[in-house]
C-alpha cells in the first residue's frame, strides 16, 4: 500500500487524469453552447472522431501539435455542418441526423485509418512541455500540472473564455434565448436562425478539439472508435451542469477520475478486467442519473426547430 | 375515381420516399468509394455476386431474422415515441442467454424445451435491463436516448464478462462460449440452409403489424405516440405504457439475439457486436413504422450487408464502410421527407404524431404575430394563408424554413 503514495505514482495519476478529463471538457462544452441554443447534437460522438482523425493526421504529417489542434477544430466545425444546415436550417429531426452524423463519423474516420495509417508507425510521440517556471518544481502537482503541453492551457483558457461568454455576454444571453425561448429572441429582434448557427459551429469547434485532444496528447494516436461512448458522457454532463461551465469541468474530472483509476488498480497488483474498467465510467453516470434524476433539466426548445409564426 | 387515383398517387409518392434515399445514399457511396481510389462499379457487382449469387442468397436471409426482429422491436418503441437507443446492449444480453446457458439446457433439457426456455430467458433479460431508462422516463422524464444509450454501454460490458468469465469454454484459450451442437441448433427449412428464425420473424412481423393496425392495444400505442396528454385524457395510463412499451421493445431485440445465436452462431465470442440496431434503424423510418412495409428493406440490407462484406474488403475497403453507407440513407431519408413535405406529394411516412416530432416546428408557445391574431378573434389559423399563397416552388431559403406541418384533411 506504501506504493500508492509513492510520489511518481501520484504524479503519473493526476497526469492520467487531466488526461482523461481535458477531452471530456472540451466536447461538453460544444456541447453546451449548441444545448443552450436548443439544438441537441447526438451526433457529438462522430464530430469528435472526425476532430480527432484530423488532428491526428495532420499532426502525423507535420509533426506539429498545435496545427492538428487547429484541424480538430476545422474537422469538428466541417463535420457540425450537416446539423447546422439540416437541422438549423431546414429544420428537420436533431435526431435523426445526430445519429446519422455519429454513423458516418466512426465510418468514415475508420475507413480512412485502416486504408492509409493503419500499416505505417502511428506514434505521435509526446508533444512539447512547457514547463511553468518555478511551479513546475513543486513535487507531484509540478511534473503532472505545471509541465503539461502549452495546449493545456490553451484549452484551459478557451474553455473559461466560453464559459465568460455563455453567462455574461449579451451573445451567451440570446444563445440561452433561442434555448428557453426562440419566439422571445425572435421578438427582440434577434435571429433565431443565425444565433443557432453561431452556437453549432462554435460548439463543433469545441467538440472537433476535444477529439484531437484525445488523439494527440490523450492517447498519443488514432484507433478507429478511439472515443467509445465518450461523446454519449458528454452529452450526460450537458445535461446534469445545465449550462453552467464550472459544473461540466468538474463533473469532467471526476469522469477523468473514474477512467484512471482502472489502470491504476491494475498497477498496484488488483487485478480489475479490462471489461469493468471500461463499464466504471457509464456505471457512474448511470448512477448519477438515477440519483439527480430530477436535475437533469433541458432547455425547453430543445430537438425543436424554429419556424416563425407556428404555433 | 378520385379517391382510388390519388390512394394510388399516394402509394407511388410513398414507394419513391422509401426507394429514393436509398439510391441517392448508394450513389454517394459510390462517389466516395472513387474518391478513396476504388471502382464502386466493382464494390457494387461484388455485393451482387457475394449477397445474391448462388447460395449466398440463402446467407443474406440468415442474416434477414434477427434484423427483421430487432426492427419489430425498435418500431414498438418508436411507435409510443420512445427513443430506445440501447439495441446493442439489450442484443448482446439476449445473445449471451443463448449462449451462455445454452450448452448446459441443452445437455439437460430436450432440444425444443431448452430452446423455448432459451427463448422465454432472453425476453425476460430484455424487458427487465429496459426497466431503468423506462422508469426514469416515466417518473422523473429524464430523457431515455441517453439513459437507454449509457445502459447499452453497460450491458455491451457485462455481456463481455461473462463470455469471458462463467460462461467461457475452458477447452479452448478463445474467449468464447461452448459451441452448441449442430443437431440442437434451430431446424432449416427444409431444402435451404436457412434457419426457422426467419419464419419466426416474420410472423412476429405479421402480427405486430396486425397488432398495430387492428386492435385496440395498437390504438392506444398510436394515441400515446402522438400526444401523452391526449393519451391521459382518454385514460391511458402513460407511466405504465412506457414501461410497458420499453420492456416489449427491449424483449425482442433481446430475442434477436438468442434467435441468431441457436440459428446461426452455436457460440459467442467476446467483443462481437453486430450493431444490428443501428444498421435497421433508416429503413425502420423509411418503413413508415410499419413491420410487413420494414421486410423487403430490411431484406435489401441484408443482401448489402452480406454482399458488401466481402465486397468491401475486394474494394480495399473497411467493413465499417456500411456504417458510412446508412448514415447517409438517414441523412437523404429527412430530405426526401422534407423535399415530399414541401411539395405536398402526398402522406408522409410517419404516423402524425412521430412525424410531427421529426419535423416539429416550434411548438408550444404561440409566436407573438400569431397570438395577437387570436386576441383579435380571428378564426382561421393565422398561417393557413402563407401556406395556400406560397408558391410550391418557392426556393428553400436559409431563413425561411418550411410552412408548419398541419392536420391535412384529405
Amino acid at each position: 500500500m506504501t506504493d500508492m503514495l509513492s510520489a511518481a505514482f501520484v504524479t503519473v495519476f493526476i497526469a492520467s487524469v487531466i488526461g482523461q478529463a481535458m477531452p471530456l471538457i472540451l466536447a461538453s462544452v460544444g456541447e453546451t453552447i449548441g444545448e443552450q441554443a436548443g439544438v441537441l447534437n447526438l451526433g457529438i460522438e462522430g464530430v469528435m472522431l472526425v476532430g480527432a482523425y484530423s488532428g491526428f493526421i495532420v499532426t502525423l504529417t507535420t509533426g506539429n501539435f498545435w496545427l492538428g489542434m487547429l484541424a480538430g477544430a476545422v474537422g469538428g466545425v466541417v463535420a457540425n455542418l450537416a446539423m447546422l444546415v439540416l437541422n438549423v436550417w431546414l429544420g428537420l429531426n436533431q435526431i435523426v441526423i445526430g445519429l446519422a452524423i455519429t454513423l458516418i463519423g466512426e465510418g468514415i474516420t475508420s475507413v480512412l485509418y485502416l486504408q492509409n495509417n493503419a500499416k505505417s508507425n502511428t506514434s505521435l510521440g509526446t508533444a512539447p512541455a512547457l514547463s511553468i517556471p518555478g511551479l513546475s518544481d513543486i513535487p507531484v502537482v509540478g511534473p503532472s500540472i505545471f509541465q503539461q503541453s502549452g495546449i493545456f492551457w490553451v484549452a484551459i483558457v478557451l474553455v473559461i473564455v466560453a464559459g465568460f461568454f455563455l453567462s455574461r455576454t449579451n451573445w451567451g444571453l440570446s444563445i440561452r434565448a433561442a434555448g428557453q425561448k426562440p419566439s422571445s429572441l425572435d421578438a427582440a429582434g434577434g435571429s433565431v436562425i443565425k444565433i443557432r448557427s453561431h452556437a453549432v459551429i462554435l460548439g463543433g469547434a469545441f467538440v472537433g478539439l476535444g477529439g484531437a485532444y484525445l488523439a494527440e496528447l490523450t492517447t498519443a494516436t488514432f484507433t478507429p472508435f478511439i472515443t467509445n461512448g465518450l461523446g454519449f458522457i458528454a452529452i450526460v454532463i450537458t445535461m446534469l451542469s445545465r449550462g453552467r461551465i464550472l459544473i461540466v469541468a468538474i463533473t469532467s474530472v471526476v469522469y477523468g477520475f473514474t477512467v484512471a483509476v482502472g489502470p491504476a488498480l491494475q498497477v498496484l497488483g488488483y487485478n480489475v478486467p479490462a471489461d469493468v474498467i471500461k463499464m466504471i465510467p457509464f456505471i457512474v453516470v448511470i448512477l448519477t442519473l438515477i440519483v439527480f434524476a430530477r436535475s437533469s433539466v433541458v432547455p425547453p426548445a430543445l430537438g425543436a426547430p424554429y419556424i416563425r409564426g407556428a404555433r | 375515381m378520385r379517391a382510388e387515383q390519388s390512394r394510388g398517387r399516394a402509394a407511388v409518392d410513398g414507394l419513391v420516399r422509401s426507394i429514393l434515399p436509398v439510391i441517392l445514399a448508394l450513389i454517394v457511396a459510390g462517389l466516395i468509394i472513387l474518391a478513396m481510389g476504388s471502382n464502386p462499379l466493382d464494390f457494387f457487382a461484388g455485393v451482387w455476386t457475394y449477397g445474391i449469387t448462388g447460395t449466398n442468397w440463402q446467407r443474406s436471409l440468415v442474416l434477414m431474422a434477427p434484423l427483421v426482429i430487432v426492427a419489430v422491436g425498435l418500431i414498438i418503441a418508436f411507435r409510443g415515441q420512445l427513443w430506445n437507443l440501447g439495441y446493442n446492449g439489450q442484443y448482446l444480453l439476449g445473445a449471451v442467454v443463448a449462449s451462455g446457458f445454452g450448452p448446459y439446457l441443452f445437455a439437460a433439457l430436450p432440444a425444443w424445451l431448452a430452446t423455448i426456455v432459451i427463448f422465454l430467458g432472453a425476453l425476460l433479460v430484455g424487458a427487465v435491463w429496459s426497466l431503468i431508462p423506462a422508469i426514469l422516463k416515466a417518473r422523473y422524464g429524464t430523457n431515455e436516448i441517453i439513459t437507454s444509450l449509457v445502459m447499452s454501454f453497460i450491458g455491451v460490458g457485462i455481456a463481455n464478462l461473462l463470455i469471458k468469465g462463467p460462461f467461457k469454454d475452458p477447452s479452448t484459450p478463445q474467449p468464447q462460449t461452448a459451441v452448441i451442437p449442430d443437431d440442437q441448433l434451430l431446424p432449416y427449412i427444409p431444402g435451404t440452409a436457412i434457419h426457422i428464425g426467419l419464419l419466426i420473424a416474420i410472423v412476429l412481423a405479421i402480427v405486430a403489424q396486425f397488432v398495430f393496425t387492428r386492435t385496440s392495444f395498437g390504438l392506444r400505442m398510436d394515441i400515446f405516440g402522438a400526444s401523452p396528454k391526449a393519451a391521459r385524457h382518454v385514460g391511458i395510463n402513460s407511466t405504465w405504457m412506457v414501461i410497458l412499451l420499453f420492456a416489449l421493445s427491449s424483449a425482442l431485440i433481446a430475442f434477436a439475439g438468442a434467435v441468431d445465436v441457436l440459428g446461426q452462431y452455436s457460440y459467442q465470442r467476446a467483443n462481437w457486436d453486430p450493431h444490428y440496431g443501428d444498421a435497421v434503424m433508416p429503413f425502420v423510418f423509411l418503413a413508415r413504422l410499419s413491420p410487413l412495409a420494414a421486410i423487403p428493406l430490411v431484406a435489401f440490407y441484408a443482401v448489402l450487408a452480406t454482399g458488401g462484406t466481402l465486397a468491401a474488403q475486394q474494394a480495399g475497403l473497411n467493413v465499417d464502410f456500411l456504417l458510412v453507407i446508412v448514415g447517409l440513407i438517414l441523412i437523404f431519408m429527412t430530405i426526401t421527407e422534407y423535399v415530399g413535405e414541401k411539395r405536398r406529394l402526398g402522406q408522409s411516412y410517419l404516423p402524425p404524431g412521430l412525424r410531427r416530432t421529426l419535423l416539429r416546428p416550434f411548438q408550444g408557445t404561440p409566436s407573438p404575430r400569431a397570438s395577437a391574431q387570436e386576441r383579435v378573434g380571428e378564426p382561421i389559423p393565422p398561417d393557413t394563408p402563407v401556406s395556400e399563397s406560397a408558391p410550391e416552388t418557392a426556393p428553400a431559403t436559409a431563413t425561411d424554413p418550411a410552412p408548419a406541418p398541419e392536420a391535412r384533411t384529405s
